[in-house]
């Protein structure tokens, strides 16, 4: 199960003269659902097509079952690719589009007819075979997509930000029928997003990139509960990301308080930025609180309510059931596993103020489909 | 205003097509005069048919356009694909290359080749250099650009990730190029292919500067028949050959049709 499949090694790549991978360093497990996850125009899709073949890297290595295959050209190596915008062929009807790869590789004619009807019968596309695959909707057109890569049994499946141009409701079924999927046929799966909840939702290891490097490879829970740096925690969920000192192992001031926190390790009077998750801040009543703040916004969200609280200048994000009115003086209760210490980065101050919070702050999040997606 | 518009259209018409109406209905004509209508025959027809030398020239004619047309188009269409695998400055640059010859003048070219081919006869010490083999290159020449810029538009709008997409699932280069790519670019194919065969027919003017006294071309012959009295039988001649370059415009605008239908398809938003 978790013997690699694919090692990338040092992997950079310049596009005239600009860095747009550098130094890439990524062992990809066999059978795994791997997810590089990262803002438009960070590398995923480059890095995609060095694995699929479509790029040489400028320099550093891919390899293939420990073989190296800088080298092999995209129609010897045993990769699949579902591209962002399908690129199903006109000319061809829904079964031929199927089809294709296993009369390329000149199959049997009975052979290639039990593979594709099965295929289509597991993307939910029976009774489609003859249909122009300009006739069908976006979503039929990505199961099309998605059969004619599987249909040859490849080791590996890279999926290129597939769900993208679907609506949210179609995309939900379809992570799960990729998830179904690549569990039940045992194929490695490589997939581009950039949307954070898709990649917790299917991964069983998320790569976050940002400007070409690899910021941290982990679980989606490690990825959540154990950012590595300032970038990760703002990109993947809602973060309030502040300046701490580490006074001790174990015990972290913020604001002029120390709390007790499940971190340790680093330096005596370390600086450090500290995480809070909206969800893990306990409100009490004002008196009782380690910290006081007023209520400046509440946004409804369904579950939960979204409130933006000014803790003297500071403002932070916090999640609750309970309803607070705008200009309610509150308090907080913060427990150690609710604190979560990183060490400074680059990214430090850059991110997790919610100073400038405004209702279409999720909406800004979204990076708008193809925006700085074009090459 | 709008009455006025629509007179003017008719009078332009009028003043394109009136000429080919009078050559039709004068091949036609029993009269020797062009000036009165005596009768309808198909008289001028069958002295084409018979005529020993006319025929023939047609089909030499025909002969050189098929072939020169049908060399281009191959030799263009992988020019094409050479083109788009270029990079953006040195495509922009390739292609205005590629538009320089249409631009020069005929008698220019014409002249030109006339030059190149006598002198490579010089050295390869043939005497009549001008004949078959020069007509036939000579319209490849002139013909090379209106395939390549006929089909590099199609190139241009084809998602590049077909091509891949065919590679992907295990095509070579050229299994890839016959199995995906030749199917988004073949509407380009045809109307390059029918360009340069109506050119090839109708091209008079290089060709007089090429030809050699064992292969004429029908309007390079027309062209010293002109100088004696014409005869009538030349409108015969002159209306099946405006018939044919009509028919074929015809086809090749159907197949632009079709295609803009299917474009139009593939993208219902
Ligand atoms: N063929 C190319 N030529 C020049 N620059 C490119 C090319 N492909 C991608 N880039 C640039 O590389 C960067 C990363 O692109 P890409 O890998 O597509 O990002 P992502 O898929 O993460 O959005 C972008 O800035 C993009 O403009
Ligand atoms: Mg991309």
């Amino acid at each position: 199960m978790s013997e690699s499949l694919i090692r990338l090694t040092e992997l950079s790549m310049l596009f005239d003269g600009e860095t747009v991978l550098d130094g890439l360093n990524l062992t990809i497990n066999d059978s795994e659902f791997l997810t590089l996850l990262g803002p438009s125009g960070c590398g995923k899709t480059t890095t995609l097509r060095i694995i699929g073949g479509f790029l040489s890297p400028t320099s550093g290595d891919v390899f293939f079952n420990g073989r190296r295959i800088n080298d092999v050209p995209p129609y010897k190596r045993q990769i699949n690719t579902v591209f962002q915008k399908y690129a199903l062929f006109p000319h061809l009807d829904v079964y031929e589009n199927v089809a294709f790869g296993l009369r390329v590789a000149k199959l049997p004619k009975e052979e290639i007819d039990k593979r594709v009807t099965e295929m289509l019968g597991i993307v939910s596309l029976s009774g489609f075979e003859h249909r122009a695959v300009t006739s069908l909707s976006g979503g039929q057109q990505q199961r099309v997509a998605i059969a004619r890569a599987l249909v040859n049994h490849p080791k590996v499946l890279l999926l290129d930000e597939p769900l993208g141009a679907l609506d949210l409701r179609l995309r939900k079924d379809m992570q799960n029928e990729l998830k179904r999927i690549q569990q039940a046929m045992g194929i490695t799966f490589i997939y581009v997003t950039h949307d954070q909840e898709e990649a917790l939702t299917m991964s069983d290891h998320i790569v976050v990139m940002d400007k070409g490097h690899i910021q941290q490879i982990g679980t989606p829970e490690d990825i959540y509960n154990e950012p590595e740096n300032a970038f990760v925690a703002d990109f993947i969920g809602e973060s309030n990301i502040l300046d701490g000192v580490m006074l001790a192992d174990y015990k972290v001031r913020i604001f002029g308080h120390s709390y007790v926190c499940l971190d340790s390790g680093f330096a005596k009077n370390e600086p450090v930025d500290v995480v809070i998750r909206p969800e893990d801040i306990d409100i009490v009543p004002a008196e009782a609180g380690v910290l006081t703040g007023t209520v400046t916004s509440v946004t409804f969200k369904g579950v939960h309510y979204d409130i933006i609280v000014d803790f003297g200048g500071f403002k932070w994000l916090i999640q609750t059931t309970d309803f607070q009115p705008v200009g309610a003086k509150i308090g907080i209760m913060l427990e150690p596993d609710a604190i979560h210490v990183m060490k400074k980065s680059v990214y430090s101050d850059s991110f997790g103020d919610y100073s400038s919070y405004s209702d279409e702050y999720d909406e800004l999040e979204d990076d708008p489909e193809g925006l700085c997606d074009e090459e | 205003m709008k009455k006025l518009g629509r007179v003017y259209t008719v009078v332009i018409y009028l003043f394109l097509y009136i000429p080919m109406i009078v050559l039709i209905v004068a091949s036609f004509n029993t009269g020797k005069d062009l000036t009165t209508f005596d009768g309808f025959t198909l008289q001028r027809y069958a002295e084409l048919f018979r005529d020993r030398t006319l025929l023939p020239l047609l089909g030499n004619s025909v002969l050189i356009a098929v072939l020169s047309s049908v060399i281009a188009t191959v030799l263009g269409t992988a020019a094409a694909l050479g083109i788009h695998s270029m990079r953006g400055r040195i495509r922009s640059v390739v292609m205005s290359v590629t538009t320089v010859p249409l631009m020069n003048p005929e008698i220019v070219t014409g002249v030109s080749l006339a030059l190149l081919f006598v002198f490579v006869g010089v050295v390869l010490k043939v005497n009549s250099i001008l004949g078959f083999v020069t007509l036939l290159i000579a319209h490849i020449t002139f013909n090379l650009p209106y395939v390549i810029l006929s089909v590099m538009p199609k190139l241009t709008q084809m998602d590049p990730h077909l091509r891949e997409a065919a590679l992907d699932l295990g095509c070579t280069p050229v299994q890839a190029f016959f199995k995906v790519v030749i199917h988004e670019i073949l509407p380009g194919i045809f109307s390059g292919a029918i360009m340069a065969f109506t050119m090839s027919l109708d091209d008079f003017v290089i060709s007089y500067f090429v030809y050699g006294p064992n292969f004429v071309t029908l309007p390079v012959e027309i062209y010293n028949y002109v100088k004696k009295p014409l005869q009538p039988k030349i409108y015969a001649l002159f209306t099946l050959l405006f018939l044919m370059i009509l028919s074929v415009m015809v086809l090749m605008n159907l197949m632009q049709m079709r295609d803009e239908k299917r474009r139009k398809l593939q993208r219902p938003e």
